[in-house]
């Protein structure tokens, strides 16, 4: 019988490392249709309230925060449920603040990766680096705190004058709640996010590209911003597409400092457009949470959730496909 | 990184006469002034915030407010403490890191040490980034969404059989899917970083992939699996919005029903985050005193944790 003597077998004939295998297996899995429940849920919800406007959703037509409430108080009376809604107020909103948060803070976190990577001094950089990671994890409503209670109070007072309130008071009372701070704080969180990514991406640059552009005679910072930079593109991309998703789902701090409504700034209105109030999505969503209680609006709240939830799937996808020429050089970001 | 220099003697940077910016086109000294200005801006912004929050936080946290329940009241003084809230940042903390820390290490273990068939290592890393990057105010309303169901009921207050859907248990739930990707990474990279022999040497000895990961390869990995937990917590406790829509941000504890422990836990509360938003002069309450001491309390909370990932990544510096 010595041709019995086998490993101990668990139930089902599997071998414990096989069935730990299948275990892990098994979770991911549980995992993976999770967030498949996640998102077609999220879109389930989201039909009738797209099934109803078509691609006017997008569009213009009408006060948002007029028709949130129509749709809120539409079912109460047992009277036939509202779902007009035209979103582009704020939607608008949403792109301003990302497409300018974003803008600003990569060219000042591009400046400053480049000053860390190459530039700083070591002691200057010794403190940039947990400065940076700090900078990182602060809390939303901590920067949002620090808005509404220190900028919005300087905008209201030292930038807007009297005379631009009035001219634009017939639309909307301006009163420091303001697009521009919701940039100018939406910039400062995502830029640490963008300057960790660009600087991982500068510092595996080959030194040896660098070393024989500098063996030319060029000088350091045309070395560094010809070739350095140029080689970490794939870097610079994906540095960018993650603090886009994060400003793209920035709620708190937005909500707090922008001015809740859903005004579409105007750009016509020159150097006022930049203090006009406004509300991004994500901002929208969380001040109208406590309506979900009411069918229609639940569908309309989903529906700016999808809006959302579909734009940062598609920026992850351009993550991915950024990051595919970056293996080439071993980055990993 | 002595960046130009030869990298086998580490010594500073040539900065000689002739590597001076004074010689370059005035293009290239702009944008060198550039990164300076920009990168000392960088620096005096961080140090003025955190200053800024250091003496505002130094004014107003009295100890009484640690110990005192928070209370509705219209000024300063009649308002009370945030003992609740510190408390359920805590309690929320935990229980997120219960559900986010076995699933997390067992999806970055199999993600690093099996990861068969490859489609689904792809599909798994590209839906733990997506996750990574969806605002989590949509993972929020997806709790409201779950947490209504009939068959959850137990898990939230229940008012005439309508499931209220906002509990400890329900903003937990939600919570964990935010830390989920930040300790599926660091697990994955720590465990990625270990040399293969060190696993062909465990396998030599006779010791299946399981126990080779159990006994060997954890353990060696454990300052990024700590990493990742402290992020993890660092950015379950900083998140408002799950909290705000699934814990129903009531200012104290509102347990469910009598029953001590699961009755508080199916109720609603709050934590810092939200006592900070709900006591900005934007909240419902108003009182910036106290959102400035919450903040400055939380603001030290996430310092210790920062303080603590530096060291457990200097200790990880082992196999590099």
């Amino acid at each position: 019988m010595a041709l019995a003597i086998r490993p101990h077998r668990a139930s089902g004939g599997l071998l414990p490392d096989q069935r730990a295998e299948l275990l892990l297996g098994a979770l991911v899995c549980a995992v993976l249709l999770f967030v498949l429940a996640l998102v077609v849920f999220v879109f389930r919800e989201a039909w009738p309230s797209f099934a109803h406007n078509g691609l006017h959703w997008f569009g213009t037509g009408g006060n948002p925060d007029q028709q949130i409430q129509a749709i809120f108080t539409s079912t109460d009376l047992l009277r036939k449920p509202v779902y007009t809604f035209h979103a582009w107020p704020i939607v608008w909103a949403t792109l301003l603040c990302t497409v300018g948060a974003v803008c600003l803070s990569f060219v000042a976190a591009l400046f400053v990766a480049v000053f860390v990577v190459e530039f700083a001094p070591e002691w200057i950089r010794r403190i940039l680096e947990p400065v940076v990671r700090l900078l990182a994890s602060v809390p939303s409503v901590i920067f949002g705190l620090l808005g509404v209670l220190v900028l919005v109070p300087f905008i209201g007072q030292h930038v807007i004058t009297d005379g631009n309130r009035r001219s634009v008071a017939y639309l909307v009372s301006l009163s420091g709640y303001s697009l521009l701070a919701g940039v100018l704080i939406l910039s400062l969180m995502i830029a640490p996010l963008m300057i960790a990514v660009f600087s991982d991406g500068l510092r595996s640059v080959p030194r040896g590209w660098l070393e024989g552009s500098l063996g030319l005679g060029i000088n350091r910072w045309r070395t560094f911003w010809k070739i350095g930079v140029r080689t970490a593109r794939p870097a610079l991309v994906a540095g960018t597409v993650l603090a886009t998703a994060r400003a793209l789902g920035e709620t708190v701090m937005l909500a707090m400092v922008t001015g809740g409504v859903a005004f579409a700034p105007n750009p016509s209105d020159g150097l006022i457009f930049f203090v006009e109030p406004t509300r991004p999505l994500a901002a929208t969503i969380l001040q109208t949470a406590e309506e979900l209680s009411s069918p229609p609006m639940r569908h309309t709240i989903f529906a700016m959730a999808a809006v959302l939830l579909f734009s940062a799937a598609m920026l992850s996808l351009v993550g991915w496909a950024a990051k595919q020429p970056m293996k080439k050089y071993g980055v990993r970001a | 990184m002595s960046a130009v220099a030869p990298p086998a003697p580490p010594a500073a940077p040539r900065r000689s006469a002739r590597d001076s910016s004074a010689s370059w086109r005035w293009t290239d000294r702009l944008g060198l002034a550039f990164a300076w200005a920009l990168g000392l801006l960088f620096l005096t912004v961080t140090a003025a915030i955190v200053l800024y929050m250091f003496v505002q936080g130094i004014r107003y946290v009295r100890p009484e407010l640690f110990v005192t329940h928070p209370a509705a009241g219209v000024s300063e003084k009649a308002s009370g403490g945030f003992l609740d809230p510190l408390l359920g940042t805590v309690i929320v903390a935990l229980m997120a890191m219960v559900i986010a820390f076995p699933i997390g290490l067992g999806v970055g273990v199999w993600l690093s040490e099996y990861g068969n068939p490859s489609w689904l290592a792809r599909l798994t890393e590209s839906t733990i980034e997506m996750l990574a990057g969806s605002p989590s105010i949509v993972f929020a309303l997806f709790g409201t969404l779950i947490f209504d169901q009939g068959a959850l009921a137990f898990l939230s207050r229940t008012n005439d059989g309508v499931v209220y859907g906002r509990s400890f248990f329900a903003a937990a739930a939600m919570l964990s899917l935010i830390a989920l990707p930040l300790i599926v990474a660091n697990v994955r990279e720590g465990l990625q970083a270990i040399p293969g022999h060190v696993r062909e040497a465990s396998y030599a000895v006779g010791k299946t992939r399981i126990a080779t990961t159990r006994r060997v390869l954890l353990p060696a990995a454990r300052p990024s699996v700590v990493t990742g937990a402290m992020l993890g917590v660092g950015r379950i406790i900083g998140d408002t919005s799950i909290i705000v829509v699934l814990l129903g941000a009531t200012l104290r504890f509102n347990g469910a029903n009598s029953i001590p422990l699961l009755g508080t836990l199916s109720g609603t509360g709050s934590t810092l985050t939200t006592f900070v938003y709900e006591n900005a002069p934007t909240g419902e309450i108003n009182q910036p005193e106290k959102a400035f001491a919450a903040g400055f309390v939380l603001l030290l909370m996430v310092l210790a944790l920062n303080f603590a990932v530096d060291i457990a990544a200097r200790r990880g510096r082992r196999w590099r």
